[in-house]
């Protein structure tokens, strides 16, 4: 039983879309023949994930990472395929979702405990354990402007990976943290992991990805080029791309 | 699928659009009863010494008890429009179920009106009208009207993702309303041929049973409460219907 299963995915989204507006309607409803260009953001990718297992998801920019995790997150529906997730997710696709700045990291960690799905006393239970995992304690009281981007991270993830899902998923935002919270992080995961839960991680950091996860997938203009072990992945996508050239000055 | 807590998350919501609201206010809940005021004031001077009219009493009282159902119905019925494309963070990044953003945000709302129903009462009590036992209709009546709002704010709600022009069509709407209500004329002078579709309408109902409550000291009646009630309910199945039927594809059109 997969815990994450894509079959044969598609998504595409309108290139040239209209704005959502009356006059544009009308428009359409006058020329309804006008051509759509379609732009295939995935296609026909296909993957199963068993509990458990880690995907560490590259590729370029544009190339469909983001839509995949989406439509893992069921935010989307696939326009071909089908995408199956057994279990409850907890999604990191951007710094701060569901965070308000005027409210002090209290209150957005209550919220984002119910945004999540936890119930009053879950979330009262956990409130404790989140803030310290957190590390920001000290300034919990504070409203949330006056956190730097770290903080941030610090409590999104904090929630995120104290929710107890079954499925989470990471879209680059623990690259923010630093040195001592991600090595925090990635003791999380790697128990997370034993205790037989399935990671969706993206990143750019192919150091990040080969120390979290088992399984890797290069994605391509929306099409797989390449799925199997993460080291063997990577390494396809590291020859792929050149590395930047060495700053004038270092050897 | 989001499995969890809807009441919790729900409260939640609520809370936290109260919260930005009033902290961003330095005098706070204090606008929520400046407004009225002021509007009585004004519809006061001009509905009693520039255009006289002899055969309503306690004009104030009258006057506010068309007032206070009246804005919190603009209020709601705007802020929910356009909740869900506002709360595009939200409907494009957590899976929570989205009926919950424009649901929530009508009952946010809610505060105004409590505190304007307390001024209500005062203002009724300040004018030597006393407190009856039909008081006891004033929670029906109000939440019948909170619920045709959530309907209604989840039908535009989801419109106004796919034509964001609806927003306007509300506020052009609740202009047009402002005349269209009994706010400052009584059922009285409605022509009788008029007077079934004023009762169709859940705003001008709640007024009318206000009026009847506060200033008559009676029993709203029956036929205006069943009508409020098909209604309102009508109202929010249509929208509920219409939203679960749009929002599938809310996500490429935000």
């Amino acid at each position: 039983m997969a815990a994450v299963a894509f079959h044969a995915v598609s998504k595409r989204f309108a290139r040239h879309k209209r704005r959502p507006l009356l006059r544009d309607r009308l428009a359409r409803l006058l020329r309804p023949s006008e051509p759509v260009d379609p732009f295939y953001a995935l296609r026909d990718v296909s993957f199963e994930l068993p509990p458990g297992a880690s995907l560490g998801i590259v590729g370029p920019n544009g190339a469909g990472k983001s839509t995949l995790l989406n439509l893992a997150t069921s935010l989307c529906l696939p326009d071909a395929g089908s995408v199956r997730v057994d279990g409850r997710v907890a999604a990191l696709l951007e710094l701060g979702t569901g965070f308000h700045p005027d409210l002090t990291g209290a209150e957005n960690v209550r919220i984002n405990s119910a945004l999540l799905g936890l119930s009053r006393r879950q979330a009262r239970d956990r409130f404790d354990c989140i803030v310290d995992f957190s590390g920001v304690r000290d300034a919990i009281n504070e409203p949330l402007r006056s956190y730097s981007s770290g903080m941030v991270v610090r409590l999104a993830f904090s929630v995120a990976v104290n929710a107890d899902p079954d499925i989470l998923i990471v879209d680059e935002v623990l690259g923010v943290g630093d040195r001592a919270f991600f090595a925090q992080c990635v003791a999380k995961i790697l128990e997370f992991r034993r205790a037989g839960k399935t990671m969706l991680v993206v990143s750019h950091s192919l150091d990040t990805l080969e120390s979290l996860c088992d399984r890797g997938l290069w994605l391509d203009q929306g099409r797989v080029q390449r799925l199997g072990p993460v080291r063997k992945v990577l390494d396809a996508y590291r020859q792929s791309a050149p590395a930047p050239p060495a700053v004038a000055g270092k050897p | 699928m989001w499995r969890g807590d809807y009441w919790f998350l729900l409260q939640n919501l609520v809370l936290k659009d109260f919260k930005v609201r009033y902290r961003n206010m330095s005098l706070g809940v204090f606008w929520s009863l400046l407004n009225p005021l002021l509007m009585m004031g004004v519809l006061t001077f001009v509905w009693t010494r520039i255009v006289p009219n002899h055969h309503i009493k306690n004009f104030p009282v009258f006057l506010l008890c068309g007032l206070v159902p009246y804005s919190f119905f603009n209020i709601a019925w705007v802020t929910g429009t356009t909740s869900v494309v506002e709360n595009s963070a939200l409907v494009k990044r957590v899976p929570v179920p989205r009926e919950i953003v424009p649901i929530s945000t009508v009952l946010s709302s809610c505060l105004h009106l409590v505190i304007q129903i307390l001024l209500l009462l005062l203002m009724t009590l300040g004018f030597g009208l006393g407190v009856n036992i039909h008081w006891l209709w004033l929670p029906l009546v109000l939440a019948l009207e909170v619920v045709f709002v959530c309907g209604l704010a989840l039908l535009t709600s989801a419109v106004n993702v796919y034509v964001r022009d609806t927003r306007y069509v509300v506020e052009s709407a609740m202009l047009i309303l402002f005349w269209l209500v009994p706010i400052f004329y009584s059922f009285e002078s409605i022509p009788k041929r008029f007077v079934f579709i004023y009762e169709l309408n859940p705003v001008a109902a709640l007024i009318f049973s206000l009026r009847e409550i506060l200033l008559r000291a009676s029993a709203p009646h029956a036929s205006t409460i069943l009508k409020l009630v098909v209604v309102s309910f009508a109202v929010f199945a249509l929208g509920w219907v219409a939203f679960r039927k749009l929002k599938g594809s809310f996500y490429e059109h935000i």
